[in-house]
Order: structure tokens, then C-alpha cells, then sequence
């Protein structure tokens, strides 16, 4: 005899959820969690590859069972878990062939049993560890060239694939492929720990990290080509980037001057470009704009950022960038105050970029003329001869004493290094202007 | 426990016109080194220095011809074969090297099957 169908059948679609919601729920889990189910299996599975293979199941697999089941409570412990059987059983299958370039994993401290008798099998209930740390530190390993740090930071931290990594830095995909394929392979081959640095290690290893999200931030906030200004997929993997490192290394100083810098620098997203897409510079940017509880909160990083022993220098960038957002104009900026910042910077940080910096804020602080002789200095120097930055505030410095001839060299010397196209945009007005007075004249 | 290859890499003019002296210091940095290696835990399984690139023959096909693989200003005089439990390891023994003209690379040694 066969079952006939029961009346209403249809409704254990019901038990499940809509199909929508499932991938929108998935799509949010991969944002959300794939660092975390990635490291957690990374341990289990003793190799990278392996772990992405298993984890991109797992997301795979979750579109059905979640359909079928519903969301589970914790999508991240759910995708951890089943990422985590698949590479045991990846493992048990194919033992010798895993074995040969094996991820390097620190043991586990004891953990105190405290499983209840009787539970299922050791796998479900062990508490899963949270290895995101562990993650990031090797990505970002010193022995890595920084290009390489940057691309597996965003493909095994962030869950990007290799063609939007390529995308977001402009590099063909298959460069961007062999770029992370061979920095995975180091990683096996010369046996760079999964570990999280020791104490005395851990400044200049924290360093690396953070230099890494700092970078992916300003590639974002800056594209290096392209017809955008600001390129909001990487600004917002660098602010979750940031986030978790605050949580997950709450005592770190810097960490915290990190993520100060880059929420009090993108509260001003909306005004760095008019309507029209063109650049505004801070002091023409609209200040009534800026995202005030972005401020506050980047803001009341600050002094914790500063305080205790020397400060770092993401936490001296994150007190000039707070110095900026809450001042009511750019000329009531607290200039002698940013000058003096920038000193304690130098001391720590010493890069003619720091320096160029330095030399804007002495211009607002004593006058033109007295930032124009430091960039003088700079030029001498001759370490920020490909900066398009340096002959742009030379410009603009020029501009501000009259010297209109000097001036439209100077925005020409910045045009001729500067491919982004907002950038350009506004060098060429400026030089439209300065070039106005010269022509009156002739 | 692996297996490192630190490739001491310097400027093999520095010591033809060194003097006695600091070419005894250079001998007392290296003996040291054998004991710093101990202490971090590291295993040093061979160390050898070889004679400069001005006695080297090359042989690429069946042309054999005098001086080095290639010419360069910095090249290896000597290596250190150490066991070190990963890279961070392997990278603390080469920062305790002596290379005092020059410096140091770490390639791990590939393991078969």
C-alpha cells in the first residue's frame, strides 16, 4: 500500500524557511563568521587549503540544510562544526597525501573536562576555540612580502575570492592567484607557526597586523585608480578587521589607536567629494556632514589609546585625526597642538611622509612661509621624489603666498605623479586657477 | 623539528683587507654562535666556510669556466645546517648568525615523501 500523501503536506516546507532569507542569511554568516569557522578548522584540518576547501562546503551545504531546517541559532558554531567533520574525514581519506606539507599548530592547553558524561561524540561538544588571532598573525607573518600579507589577510580572514582581491588592488587575476598560492605554499614549506606571537614578539608582529588593515583601509579610502575616490568594499573590511582586533586583543594600545584612526578618518566619508565626485579638502568639506557617533566613538578611543608609556603611532595619527573631527573649522583647528603630535610622531615613526604631513600643519600653525621652508627640506631630501603629495601642498602653499608661476609647476609636477581620477580632477581646477591670475597679468 | 640552511651571504672583499683582529673577532662570534644556538632550544647539525669566489669553478653544460655561478658583490662564504622547531626558530638562530659584511638567508631544507 502506498502512503498516500497526509493533508497539508506541503506545509513542512514551512518547517524550514524561505528561500530568500536562507541565502540572505548565508550571504550574512560568510560575512560575519568566515574568519572565525575558517581559523577554528584550520587547526583541525593542519592545512589552509584544506580548511578553505572544507569551510566553502560547509557555506555550500548550509544553503540546503538551513532551508530545510531553519537558521540555526548560531550560524558560526553550525558552519564550524560542519566544516570541521568534513576535514576530519578529508583527513582519515587521504592521511599521506595531507601529511606532506602540514599547517603547523601549537598544542592546546589542557582545557578541564567539563563535557558531561554521557554526551555525544567529543567532536560535537567540544567547545570550539576561537583561533582568529592565530589566523591574522600568520597571514601577516614577517617572512611574507607585504603584498602577500594584504591578499591572504583578505582572501582567509575576510573570505574573498581571488578575483576580488585582484579587482580591489588592480592586478590581473591570475597574478593575484599565484601571489596567494605561493605564500600559502611558504607557509607549509618553510613551517611558519599557527600560532599567535609570543609576548616579547608580540609589538613588532602586532605592528605587521595592523599595518596590514591600515593599508587596506587607505587603498579603499583612496583608490589607486579607477573613476572612484573611495572604494567602500575594502573601507569596510578594514573597519571589521579593526573591530575584531580590538575584541580580540582588548589590552593592545595601538589596536585601539587603529581603530580610532580609521573611524575618526571615515567619519568623513560623505564630504571628501562633492556631488559630482570631485575631491574637497578638509577645509573645504562640509563639516555639518560628518557622522558625529562615528566621531564619538573613535574619539573616546583616544586617550586610552594614549595613555601609559610612549605612545605608538597609529594612537598619534588617531589623536590628529580626532583634533580635526571635533574642531568647529579648519582655521580653528588646534594647529600648534597637531604640530606638536606630529613631533612625538616623528619620534617614533620616522617616514617624509610623517614629515610632509608635519610641514601642512606648521604652514596652519606659524604661516605659508614657514611650512614652505620645510618642505623645502623634504625636497632636498629627495626620499618622496615619485609623492604626488609633496608637489600637491607645495601647490597649494604657493597658491596660498600668490606665487602664481611657482605654484602651476607645482600642480603640474602633482598631476604628472596622480592616477586617480578625482585627484586629477581637482589638481587641474586648481591649476586652472592659479594659471587665471598669470594670464591677467600677461 | 626541522631543518634550516642559513646561507651567510657577505662581501668576500671586506675579508681580504681585514685585519687580524677582526678576523679573530669574526672566529669568536662564530663560537659563540655554536653555544646561542644550544640556548634557544636549536641544534646546529653542520657549519662549514668556504674559500672565495676567486677559487670557484663553474660548469654549466660541459662549458666549465672560472669564477662564480654569478658575479656579485655579496656572495656565500659559509653556511650553518640547524634543526629549529619552525620558522620563528630557524629566524631567531639567523638574526644570532654572525655576518658582519653582509647577512643571512634561511631556506628550509625540503623533506621528501
Amino acid at each position: 500500500m502506498t502512503e498516500s500523501p497526509r493533508p497539508g503536506a506541503g506545509a513542512d516546507v514551512g518547517a524550514g524557511q524561505g528561500a530568500g532569507e536562507v541565502s540572505a542569511a548565508v550571504a550574512d554568516a560568510h560575512r560575519r563568521e568566515w574568519a572565525f569557522v575558517l581559523a577554528a578548522t584550520a587547526r583541525v584540518a593542519g592545512d589552509l587549503d584544506l580548511a578553505e576547501e572544507c569551510v566553502q562546503d560547509a557555506y555550500a551545504a548550509a544553503l540546503t540544510a538551513w532551508t530545510r531546517q531553519g537558521v540555526p541559532n548560531s550560524p558560526g558554531a553550525w558552519l564550524t562544526t560542519a566544516a570541521r567533520r568534513r576535514a576530519i574525514d578529508a583527513k582519515r581519506r587521504d592521511r599521506v597525501l595531507r601529511a606532506k606539507l602540514p599547517l603547523l599548530i601549537e598544542p592546546l592547553p589542557p582545557v578541564a573536562a567539563s563535557a558531561p558524561p554521557g554526551a555525544g561524540e567529543a567532536e560535537e561538544d567540544e567547545v570550539i576555540p576561537d583561533d582568529r588571532l592565530r589566523l591574522i598573525f600568520t597571514c601577516c607573518h614577517p617572512a611574507l612580502a607585504r603584498e602577500a600579507q594584504v591578499a591572504l589577510t583578505l582572501r582567509l580572514v575576510c573570505g574573498l575570492t581571488t578575483v576580488e582581491i585582484a579587482q580591489a588592488f588592480l592586478v590581473a587575476e591570475p597574478t593575484m592567484a599565484a601571489r596567494v598560492t605561493r605564500a600559502k605554499k611558504k607557509i607549509s614549506a618553510a613551517r611558519i607557526a599557527y600560532r599567535v606571537p609570543a609576548p616579547a614578539e608580540l609589538p613588532d608582529r602586532l605592528d605587521a597586523v595592523l599595518t596590514v588593515v591600515h593599508l587596506l583601509y587607505t587603498t579603499g579610502h583612496t583608490a589607486p585608480g579607477g573613476d572612484n575616490l573611495v572604494r567602500a568594499d575594502l573601507v569596510d573590511r578594514a573597519i571589521g578587521l579593526a573591530r575584531m582586533l580590538r575584541t580580540l586583543m582588548p589590552d593592545e594600545r595601538e589596536v585601539a589607536g587603529l581603530l580610532a584612526l580609521i573611524l575618526l578618518t571615515d567619519a568623513r566619508r560623505a564630504t571628501r567629494a562633492d556631488p559630482q565626485g570631485r575631491l574637497l579638502l578638509l577645509e573645504d568639506q562640509d563639516r555639518s556632514l560628518w557622522d558625529r557617533s562615528v566621531i564619538a566613538e573613535g574619539a573616546a578611543l583616544v586617550p586610552w589609546a594614549l595613555r601609559g608609556g610612549r605612545p605608538g603611532r597609529f594612537a598619534l595619527q588617531a589623536a590628529i585625526a580626532a583634533l580635526h573631527a571635533e574642531a568647529p573649522s579648519y582655521a580653528q583647528t588646534d594647529w600648534p597642538q597637531i604640530v606638536a603630535l606630529y613631533d612625538a610622531l616623528l619620534r617614533v615613526w620616522s617616514s617624509p611622509v610623517v614629515a610632509l604631513n608635519r610641514a601642512v600643519a606648521v604652514a596652519m600653525a606659524q604661516g605659508p612661509a614657514a611650512g614652505l621652508a620645510q618642505l623645502g627640506e623634504l625636497e632636498a631630501g629627495g626620499r618622496l621624489d615619485a609623492y604626488r603629495y609633496l608637489p600637491a601642498a607645495k601647490a597649494d602653499l604657493l597658491r596660498r603666498l600668490g606665487r602664481w608661476e611657482a605654484a602651476a609647476r607645482a600642480y603640474r609636477d602633482a598631476l604628472a605623479l596622480t592616477d586617480n581620477a578625482a585627484e586629477r580632477e581637482f589638481l587641474a581646477r586648481r591649476l586652472t586657477e592659479v594659471t587665471g591670475p598669470l594670464q591677467r597679468a600677461e | 623539528m626541522a631543518e634550516y640552511m642559513i646561507l651567510i651571504c657577505e662581501d668576500e672583499s671586506a675579508y681580504a683587507t681585514a685585519t687580524p683582529d677582526v678576523l679573530r673577532q669574526v672566529m669568536e662570534a662564530h663560537n659563540r654562535f655554536s653555544e646561542q644556538v644550544a640556548e634557544t632550544g636549536g641544534k646546529i647539525i653542520e657549519g662549514r666556510a668556504l674559500q672565495p669566489t676567486s677559487t670557484a669553478t663553474s660548469i654549466r653544460g660541459d662549458v666549465v669556466t672560472d669564477g662564480p655561478f654569478i658575479e656579485t658583490k655579496e656572495a656565500i662564504g659559509g653556511y650553518y645546517l640547524v634543526e629549529a622547531r619552525d620558522l620563528d626558530h630557524a629566524l631567531q638562530i639567523g638574526k644570532l648568525c654572525p655576518a658582519r659584511f653582509g647577512g643571512v638567508e634561511v631556506r628550509p631544507i625540503m623533506v621528501f615523501g
